[in-house]
């Protein structure tokens, strides 16, 4: 299949700027916000989105790195995967947990990742912020906030490149 | 990732690191209000001792039962078959009842490397120390324990290197000794071996190491670690050494001999301890002491050596 | 029992390419040969014909271990590999150490038929190293016992063997010394060096062969008496032996095929078919054997074939049994080790397999393959290879080392007495010969 560009590095900007806007607006006044990046890609956007939520509101949130390894229902049917390390720079008893990834796809990851979140704590709140939802949930998770829905096919690939990580911001299927 | 850990011989630089990194993330689940991972659910782990060893048996259990596995403890000593039989018919037998991973303790050296070779299961095997060849997760917590102490929450992703490291005692006989020899030095530390000459091996120009038996001399060059093995008392009947009291004044670790230690330097010892044999109560239990650390350490790391060998897709 | 025309084969001995007739147990012909009627004719064109070989340390294990071999099993796995004299071992259950029970053995041997099995009787009684046995009984009786050892054990007591060695010389009798100071190997698993250090198994140092060696060959002096040497392994053994021989003392010795081509190195799997007394060795030291075997320092090549059931090697290294079996690869690891190496040609490869073993067994009559000769003999194509496979094993045990390793050359046909034991590579069978023949 052909790869084809479906976001461009403006899209990327706007659409996290956009779910900035909906974070703050879903929860005006939590001062108890608590940005949690999957890595590795989650990791990233969460820092973005918790820099432009600092500007909106003008105050800092927290954000951290919450590595789902270890939780997660697929590790006899790969190779043993590397765990990463999990950074929670707050407290997450009664915070408002924001969970980020890249790519909303089964929904397994964001179940491995609700897991791993409840083992440090009891949030008040988990909400779920996603850049991409490409469909074909296997669970019952929607996310709250979406930076685009992209319909796919289940066999195709879509990948979200970051600066960061990558050089550059794009997002694409093939 | 691998199908087994049979010693430290066979791991490279990186993969230590790695499994070291992974402890690390171990650790820090372990500090959750849940500490239980779901990462092994619905896999069968068999902890396989012929021989005693409660303490490393608990270390298992508990790293075993932190990753959700199914865990069973099978203690063979004193079973009335033959014991080239038992671990045969242990090992088919425990295939048959669907074990996933054999954690193996065996007086035997080799025995983890013969079951894991012999076709006789296919579980992974972990070498929980055989004969007196090797215990690979003790060089793991031990490496991982000097790591913590140097580097604290910078640990990740560093090795060893430029750490001078002296191992007293017993080597002949210490599967620990060896095990470490290998994984410090992949790691990039310096080992010096000190023991009397009965109680080295011959024939270790080709380790890695130095070795030497004045242990004054080996504290005076002011290493980072001194790691004190187990002595047996039954050496003495075997004429290794004369007396307890001979061997004490020129092996063991004495308050004054700690004293002249570098103010930063570790103490190490494997447990259980000879006090007032191979190390003085009071260097055991002082602050440069990591006894209770490496007991801690333990179960992350084997939590992590469970978690390499056993969360991927068998490839056997 | 037919008459047979081997052709065009190359006999060992002075190299010429000959046929040879055989009638009865006798070769009675050699040189250019025209098949007659209902003469049985074996093609031995790019075979190599020597004396049958004579191993002068076997293990048959009957009486007493037959679940690992018997006389008749290991005499044909003896035949298998070209050997028409099998100088069977006394470490049975009961021990060899009376007329009765070499007597037994020798006539098992007998019945088998197909080599010559000669008993070597114990020095000891029940081989406890404490008292002597009944030697000259044992070399009187119809078994007629040249050759004494407690192998297996040592006698490590140094007046009993001095007494051994005296009293050996009433029959001219020879005493083969398993050369292993027991203090000094409590406990040991495999060669005291760099292998055995790593892989955290007990050492088993050269010096405890070696100074066995050494009290010996002066014990040896003092009484003027013969000894051997049985299974030398180590370099400094081999010194021990040159120097010995060069003061004039009776002594001969003998290596086995592994320490010819194995070393500790290969224990490093803790695979149990590699645990063997003594132990596997380094390079240097078989670097040390092979030499001396050229010159002549080391006698001859004895196999030490020691069958052991898969139980008793199935398991961790530390329980398993020591030993290998041997008889039915030797010639090809000598091939390999010696003969591919250029340190010995065909004829020597006879003389240290057949000739010489013999002589010291207390046999002169082996004779060179000419007409008159007897016809013990063995057919070997040097130019074949195979990899060892179980099923090409021949007794009843398969703790072979070689398993799955590439060997050069194959016994084709052994002939004892005249008799085919082995044609086309295949043990023959054989009519039990009934009894006490």
């Amino acid at each position: 299949m052909p790869l084809r560009t479906l976001l461009q590095a403006d899209d990327v900007r706007r659409a996290i700027t956009r779910m900035a806007h909906e974070l703050v607006e879903h929860d005006p006044d939590a001062d108890r916000l608590l940005l949690l990046g999957i890595p590795t890609r989650g990791a990233v956007l969460a820092r973005r989105l918790a820099a432009e939520v600092a500007r909106i509101a003008g105050r800092e949130v927290p954000v951290g790195v919450l590595d789902v390894t270890l939780y997660r229902d697929d590790l006899g049917t790969q190779p043993t995967r590397a765990t990463g390390r999990t950074d929670v720079p707050a407290d997450v008893d009664g915070a408002t947990v924001v969970l980020v990834d890249d790519v909303l796809f089964s929904g397994r990851t964001v179940r491995a990742a609700l897991d791993a979140v409840t083992a440090l704590g009891r949030p008040a709140v988990v909400r779920l912020a996603v850049l991409v939802d490409r469909g074909h949930r296997e669970l019952p998770i929607r996310p709250d906030s979406v930076g685009r829905n992209l319909p796919s096919a289940k066999s195709e690939r879509v990948r979200v490149l970051l600066t960061e990580t990558d050089g550059r911001d794009e997002v694409t299927i093939e | 990732m691998s199908d087994h850990l049979l010693s430290t011989r066979d791991l490279s630089r990186d993969a230590a690191v790695a499994l070291l990194d992974v402890a690390e993330d171990m650790a820090d689940t372990q500090r959750r209000t849940v500490k239980k991972l779901p990462t092994l659910r619905g896999t069968t782990v068999v902890n396989l001792f012929f021989e005693d060893s409660t303490r490393t048996r608990i270390s298992f259990e508990a790293a075993a039962k932190r990753l959700s596995a199914d865990v069973i403890t099978f203690s063979a000593k004193g079973s009335s078959v033959s014991k080239g039989e038992s671990l045969q018919d242990t090992a088919q037998t425990l295939q048959a009842m669907g074990a996933d991973g054999i954690v193996i303790r065996h007086q035997a050296s080799g025995a983890a490397a013969v079951l894991a070779t012999s076709g006789w299961t296919r579980a992974a095997v972990v070498n929980a120390g055989d004969g007196t060849h090797e215990h690979p997760t003790q060089a793991l917590l031990d490496a991982f324990t000097i790591r913590k102490r140097r580097f604290g929450a910078g640990s990740r992703g560093r090795d060893l290197a430029g750490l001078d490291v002296v191992i007293v005692g017993d080597v002949l006989h210490s599967r620990v000794a060896r095990s470490n020899v290998w994984l410090l030095t992949t790691l990039g530390a310096t080992v010096r071996l000190v023991a009397p000459p009965t109680l080295l091996p011959t024939h270790i120009e080709s380790w890695p190491v130095e070795a030497g038996t004045d242990l004054d001399a080996a504290i005076a060059d002011g290493p980072d670690v001194v790691m004190m093995l187990r002595v047996q008392r039954e050496r003495m009947t075997e004429a290794f050494f004369p007396s307890a009291r001979e061997y004490a004044a020129l092996y063991g670790l004495s308050a004054a001999r700690a004293d002249r230690l570098r103010a930063d330097a570790l103490v190490m010892h494997p447990g259980p301890m000879n006090r007032g044999l191979e190390i003085a109560g009071s260097v055991a239990d002082s602050p440069r002491s990591t006894v209770l650390e490496q007991v801690e350490n333990g179960i992350a790391v084997r939590m992590a050596v469970l978690y390499d060998v056993l969360a991927g897709e068998r490839t056997a | 029992m037919t008459d047979l025309l081997i052709r065009g084969a190359e006999r060992a001995g002075d190299g010429v390419r000959t046929d040879l007739r055989i009638v009865g147990d006798r070769v009675v012909e050699d040189g250019s040969l025209t098949a007659r009627q209902g003469e049985r004719v074996i093609d031995a064109d790019g075979l190599v014909a020597l004396t049958g070989f004579v191993d002068l340390h076997t293990h048959l294990r009957e009486p007493g271990g037959e679940g690992a071999e018997t006389v008749l099993s290991g005499s044909r796995a003896g035949a298998a590999g070209g050997f028409t004299v099998l100088h069977a071992m006394p470490n049975t259950e009961p021990v060899a150490d009376t007329a009765g029970v070499v007597e037994q053995v020798a006539a098992l041997g007998r019945a088998a038929g197909y080599v010559d099995v000669r008993p070597i009787g114990a020095v000891s009684k029940g081989r406890r190293g404490e008292e002597l046995a009944e030697l000259v009984t044992m070399a009187r009786s119809r078994a007629r016992v040249r050759m004494f050892s407690d192998d297996g054990s040592c006698v490590a007591d140094p007046l009993l063997m001095r007494r051994a060695l005296e009293y050996a010389r009433i029959v001219d009798g020879v005493i083969a010394q398993h050369a292993e100071e027991p203090r000094l190997t409590r406990g040991a698993q495999l060669h005291e060096g760099a292998v055995s250090a790593e892989l955290g198994l007990a050492g088993w140092p050269a010096v405890a062969e070696e100074a066995i060696i050494a009290r010996d060959v002066l014990l040896a002096a003092e009484a003027g008496a013969r000894l051997h040497v049985c299974h030398v392994s180590t370099a400094g053994s081999v010194e021990l032996i040159r120097w010995a021989k060069r003061r004039g003392v009776r002594v001969t010795a003998e290596v086995t095929p592994h320490h010819l081509l194995l070393t500790d190195e290969a224990a490093r799997g803790y695979d149990a078919r590699f645990k063997v007394n003594p132990p596997l060795r380094t390079a240097s030291d078989v670097e040390a054997l092979r030499a001396a075997l050229a010159d002549g320092t080391i006698d001859v090549v004895a196999t030490d074939h020691a069958p052991h059931s898969a139980e008793a090697k199935r398991s961790e290294w530390q329980t398993a049994a020591m030993g290998m079996v041997g008889l039915e690869t030797a010639a090809s690891v000598v091939q390999a080790a010696m003969v591919e190496t250029g340190l010995l040609g065909w004829a020597d490869v006879q003389r240290v397999l057949s000739t010489t073993p013999a002589e010291i067994g207390g046999d002169a009559s082996r004779g060179a393959l000419r007409p008159g000769d007897p016809a013990d003999l063995v057919l070997v194509d040097p130019a074949a290879r195979r990899v060892l496979a179980s099923s090409d094993l021949v007794g009843r045990s398969t703790n072979s080392p070689y398993l799955g390793r590439d060997l050069p050359g194959r016994v084709v046909a052994t002939l004892f007495r005249g008799t085919p034991t082995v044609l086309d590579g295949a043990v023959v069978e054989l009519e039990p010969a009934g009894g006490d023949a």
